[in-house]
């Protein structure tokens, strides 16, 4: 166990970088996963199949892959793309279909009454969105977006082969500088994981619990 | 058509919604066919028709809830919007009551009332209120506007969804069977809040199997099975003297106990 508490400084350093990662995907995919939702229930056709082709590509595409397009194909054509914002920006184009699918499946869990209702007092597609369907659907959907942050959690590690200075990557090198204790640098490297995902799960339980007692 | 149902003494006026030659196909099956009639201002004409005749599906059509395939339906001299904020302005204009009520389930009695006021008039929050509440008392729920939904009866409930829609100042007022969910003991207290609304001159199209309230309040009575009209006459006709033989058949399986 020294191994870890020698090395605290860089894992603590990679614990950020990976809360870093974490909290910007976040904050870019969230609004980007409910905009693809709102499109896909949409009036307008196009918007509807716009985002219906992007989600099922991208979801049925291994993350892997989306990291090497945007670190390596990117940077090669650009030149200028740097490992941190590629990185973001895979994780945010992937990880929003995610969030998308996991809002509409709310969306849909309201009447369609609510909607109609709205639409025959003259509402918006916008205003019968946003003042009547997303209000009932945010209960529902709160867990199930819980999960999808825990699955990008464990998904941010993908960015340590690309030079992101994360958990992972952390792990990785302590454990290459310490032959003797691989063992216990990836239990280490673990035990920072679940200390964001287990949390999360626990909170996604409890509200789920709520909504169920609520109905 | 020169005057109303006894007692209104509200005159009818000019055409308000005019369908031409509307269509309408689910798949295979032709829901609606060639539907073509008049509504004018003032006038109260009642739907009646065995169930899966259209008749929920034309009053839906009305404020395209439902969408047509061909023909025309124009309210107040416009034509229905194919969609978008032209659609959204008019069906403003046009009232409708579900018959599973469909109010706002997170929203409180009185909110349900002054959302459509505030978000799509833009009409100021205190003024929104005041009438929102003139409304509810007029429906006899003023006294339940901060309850939610769910803590209301079917028949309050319904007021309530009268009460939001009349909030808009609606041109017309489609009441799609509004007393069909409702426990026996419940439906009067909607219908009187129904009578009240014809006398006072709304324009209304109401799908109903409540033939004592076609009796009463209706100024026409328009007969569909099988996605046509068949009979379009007044209340008096159809019931005593109605001339399709499905008309006929439809009446003796309904007024016959």
């Amino acid at each position: 166990m020294n191994v870890i508490f020698d090395n605290l400084d860089i894992f603590l350093r990679g614990f950020g970088g990976t809360l870093t990662l974490l909290g910007l995907t976040t904050l870019f995919a969230l609004p980007f996963g409910l905009l693809l939702a709102a499109m896909r229930v949409s009036p307008v056709a196009s918007l509807r199949a716009t985002s219906t082709v992007y989600v099922e590509v991208l979801r049925n595409t291994p993350l892997l892959l989306v990291f090497t397009f945007f670190s390596v194909i990117i940077t090669y054509i650009s030149g200028a793309l740097p490992f941190q914002v590629a990185a973001v920006l895979a994780l945010t184009i992937y990880t929003a279909p995610f969030f998308a699918e996991a809002i509409r499946s709310g969306i849909n869990g309201v009447p369609v009454g609510q909607a109609e209702a709205a639409r025959s007092i003259g509402m918006t597609f916008g205003q019968t969105l946003g003042l009547v369907i997303l209000p009932q659907a945010v209960r529902s959907v709160v867990p199930p977006l819980i999960n999808v942050i825990i699955a990008l959690t464990k998904n941010t590690s993908v960015a340590g082969a690309f030079f992101i200075f994360e958990l992972f990557n952390v792990g990785r090198e302590v454990a290459n500088a310490n032959g003797n204790a691989v063992i216990a640098v990836f239990l280490g490297v673990a035990f920072f994981y679940l200390i964001i995902t287990v949390p999360l799960g626990q909170l996604a339980d409890h509200i789920e619990r709520r909504v169920v007692v609520r109905r | 058509m020169a005057d109303r149902a006894p007692g209104t003494g509200v005159a009818v006026g000019e055409p308000l919604v005019v369908v031409s030659n509307v269509n309408k196909h689910y798949g295979e099956l032709h829901v609606l066919k060639n539907i073509t009639t008049t509504i004018n201002r003032g006038e109260v004409v009642v739907v009646i028709g065995p169930s899966g005749s259209g008749k929920s599906t034309f009053c839906r059509a009305l404020n395209r809830l439902e969408t047509i395939d061909d023909g025309t339906i124009v309210i107040d001299g416009k034509e229905l919007p194919k969609e978008g904020k032209g659609l959204a302005k008019l069906r403003a204009d046009v009232g409708m009551v579900f018959q599973s009520f469909n109010l706002f389930a997170h929203k409180s009695i009185l909110e349900n009332v002054t959302l459509g006021p505030m978000k799509v008039r833009k009409v100021p929050a205190a003024e929104a209120k005041k009438r929102a509440m003139e409304l509810l008392d007029r429906v006899g729920v003023g006294n339940q506007a901060s309850k939610s939904p769910a803590q209301l009866s079917g028949g309050q409930q319904q007021r309530v969804a009268i009460a939001r829609a009349l909030a808009m100042d609606p041109k017309v007022m489609l009441l799609d069977e509004p007393t069909s969910a409702l426990d026996p003991e419940m439906i009067n207290e909607v219908l009187d809040v129904m009578i009240q609304l014809a006398k006072d001159g709304m324009t209304m199209v109401v799908v109903t199997h409540e033939m004592g309230f076609a009796r009463k309040a209706a100024d026409r009575v328009l007969f569909m099975s099988d996605g046509e009209i068949l009979e379009d006459t007044t209340p008096a006709e159809f019931f005593d003297n109605p001339r399709s033989e499905r008309a006929k058949d439809f009446l003796s399986k309904i007024l016959s106990h």
